[in-house]
């Protein structure tokens, strides 16, 4: 008569364990991927998108206004916290009968509060800390460590001055030199 | 009944395990007088569950969806019935348990009950102290008004000042490179899922414990802790102990109830807060201000040179958190009473001086302009008295400028600037004509407004300025040595 196998040998509970720690950190692993994976997809990248502003024979030389927008980085479901606006200051012509334009985001330097136009000081002011710049966007006194985030901006086919959409802009991350996401 | 009963506790073992918590005994003195110190942790606890209350009901109206969530506030506040009640409650409910929480660390903090052996249960307490400012920022982002909504875009360019990280923290705090649904949706994860997940978490250990290392009796001046000998004596302390279901647990049912009561009252009175006005962020007048438990940070932030913002942003907070949890082990043993720790109560009235006072700075906000004065601020009537036209003229100037909008006359209009109700008795022309063209040397405060202002525009505003003096006040030596340096 032969010994009968003892139910748990050393080797075979050994393998058991190891089998049990594989099992759990491959579950772990199949488990925390996706999750992880879609919390950080707020990190992927959106498409680069432009929206048209007007003809550029709508803005007036000199002058700057406010133009608001539906941001086309919104989700369907933003309703009107897509609205956007962007300070937009026609400068003409340059030597190769190239339109200028200064398009500038409202979000100020300092801390991301919106800054309101002034036409007769020809300033931006800040209601949250002070912040001022002058015209051109420069930084005219106050805490902000620079002057107001310049848009990027095309002249279309047809004539029109368009933006490009504007991600919520930081000082690391402007919109002439976004951070690499 | 009583054997169905019986058959209940066969199964739960309540009489066991639960019955014990609830009759465990408290040292003799802390059921004593003494014992009216002991009520704030009750009071907090019996607030939040108001808050858990109202919590669930606002949630069966509100939509955390950024196109609706502002039309659900409305109905909440309009037709719901009871909406605008419970939408009040849940706000000075909430306020009152930071009010509530604070008194309890101070009253902990006073007594050195922190002490061997209950550092874990104050380290427990800043938790909880975290989770529920965390509640009361994401809470005010749910509010999805102009001020939630600048509020994040104020938080998000804090985050995004870290180094190298920021963008990614500012993405990933947004849900996306924009403010919008995916945000609300994070805030309110947060606030309904993540924070009171982690606060239930600590409150559980933090009850466990003080239940485990026992209240700590009142403190007596000489009598020190001593961590080798502290555990034997406060056993001693319970054989003459009280049960705590009894008196005690009346004394601190009688404070949630007046806590419950005062809170009922406040929001009956005074009403739901907000939304201030729908969320678009498009629409001029925005002023927005943190609440109430951040304007500390925010007068902190705007009083400090903007070399020191960052530091103050950034790392402060960190560093002020980390002295909370070091508390009980820099001071584990010693005196506990408060009149045998000088160090300890001065430094409590000193933070609460500071909290208040800066708080106060909060909500003037002397720093921020007026932005409404130059249009909505008139010159005082004694001000243009017996003036010649060329001054009225400079008058106007001054109003359309904008400088009203930092400067009052007065006492009306923006405290950011000096007020010119006098200036014509401190500066002289030529002084003057330079600080306006030319604004504070350095990129100071007041911004420069030469090539902002015709000649007749500057000559007019000057003319008027040097005729606001005081009652007999003379004008100014003409020979400063700032005049005549720069003339435009």
């Amino acid at each position: 008569m032969t010994q009968p196998s003892l139910p748990s040998s050393p080797e075979r509970r050994t393998f058991f364990h190891w089998l049990t720690y594989l099992v759990s950190v491959a579950a772990t692993i199949v488990l925390g991927i996706p999750l992880l994976g879609f919390l950080f997809g707020a990190l992927r990248k959106k498409q680069e998108q432009w929206y048209p502003l007007g003809l550029v024979k709508d803005f007036p030389e000199g002058q700057t206004r406010m133009v608001t927008f539906d941001n086309p980085l919104r989700q369907p479901w933003d309703g009107m916290t897509a609205h956007t606006g962007v300070f937009v200051c026609n400068l003409g012509k340059d030597g190769e009968k190239k339109d200028q334009f200064r398009v500038l985001a409202v979000n100020c330097a300092h801390l991301g509060c919106p800054v309101s136009w002034f036409p007769r000081s020809a300033l931006f002011m800040c209601p949250c800390h002070g912040g001022v710049y002058y015209e051109n966007g420069e930084r005219a006194s106050g805490p902000p460590p620079r002057g107001l985030f310049p848009c990027v901006w095309r002249v279309n086919k047809d004539g029109k001055l368009e933006v490009q959409a504007p991600h919520y802009p930081s000082l690391q991350d402007t919109l002439r030199n976004p951070a690499k996401i | 009944m009583k054997r169905i009963l019986a058959w209940l506790d066969a199964r739960l073992s309540i009489r066991e395990s639960l019955l014990p918590m609830l009759t465990h005994p408290i040292p003799q003195g802390a059921a004593g007088p003494m014992g009216w110190w002991y009520v704030f942790g009750s009071a907090s606890l019996t607030l939040l569950v108001v808050q858990i209350l109202t919590g669930i009901a606002l949630s069966l109206v509100f939509v955390p969806g950024a196109d609706t969530a502002y039309e659900s506030l409305l109905y909440l506040n309009f037709d719901q019935p009871l909406g605008w009640f419970i939408r009040a409650l849940h706000y000075y409910a909430g306020s009152g348990m930071v009010v509530m929480v604070l008194l309890h660390m101070a009253q902990v903090f006073l007594h050195g009950s922190y002490k061997y052996p209950r550092e874990l249960t104050w380290v427990l307490g800043v938790f909880l102290l975290l989770c529920t400012m965390g509640m009361f920022f994401t809470g005010q982002v749910l509010r999805w008004d102009p001020d939630a909504y600048w509020g994040i875009a104020v938080g998000a360019s804090m985050a995004g000042r870290v180094p190298y990280l920021g963008p990614y923290i500012v993405h990933l705090l947004l849900g996306g490179p924009v403010i919008g649904g995916d945000t609300l949706s994070r805030f309110f994860d947060l606030h309904v899922f993540i924070i009171p997940g982690a606060l239930l978490f600590f409150l559980t250990v933090h009850l466990w414990l003080v239940l485990k290392r026992g209240v700590s009796e009142p403190p007596i001046p000489g009598k020190v802790v001593d961590p080798n000998t502290y555990d034997a004596h406060y056993e001693k302390e319970l054989r003459n102990g009280v049960p705590f279901l009894g008196k005690p647990l009346l004394r601190d049912a009688l404070v949630s109830a007046l806590s419950v009561l005062a809170v009922v009252a406040l929001a009956a009175v005074i009403g739901p807060k907000g939304p201030s006005g729908p969320p678009d962020p498009t629409l001029s007048g925005a002023n927005p201000r943190p609440e109430w438990p951040f304007l500390w940070l925010f007068a902190l932030l705007s009083l400090s040179p903007p070399s020191a913002e960052t530091f103050i942003m950034l790392v402060f907070p960190g560093v002020l958190i980390f002295a909370l949890f070091l508390v009980p082990f820099v001071s584990r043993r010693g005196e506990r009473a408060p009149s045998r720790r000088p160090v300890a109560v001065l430094s409590v009235l000193v933070i609460f001086t500071t909290l208040g006072v800066l708080t106060y700075e909060g909500v003037t906000a002397p720093w921020s302009p007026k932005m409404t004065a130059w249009s909505g601020d008139p010159v005082p009537k004694h001000l243009l008295e017996k003036r010649s036209p060329r001054q009225m003229q400079g008058a106007a100037v001054l109003q359309i400028k904008q400088c009203r909008n930092c400067h009052a006359l007065d006492d009306v209009g923006g405290q950011r600037g000096p007020d010119l109700t006098t200036v014509g008795g401190r500066m002289t022309r030529d002084q003057l004509i330079d600080q306006i063209s030319n604004g504070t040397p350095g990129g100071g405060n007041m911004p420069a407004f030469g090539k902002q202002m015709s000649p007749a525009e500057m000559d007019a505003l000057v003319d008027f300025l040097t005729t606001l003096r005081g009652q007999g006040q003379p004008a100014p030596e003409p020979t400063s040595p700032v005049a005549g340096m720069v003339r435009p």
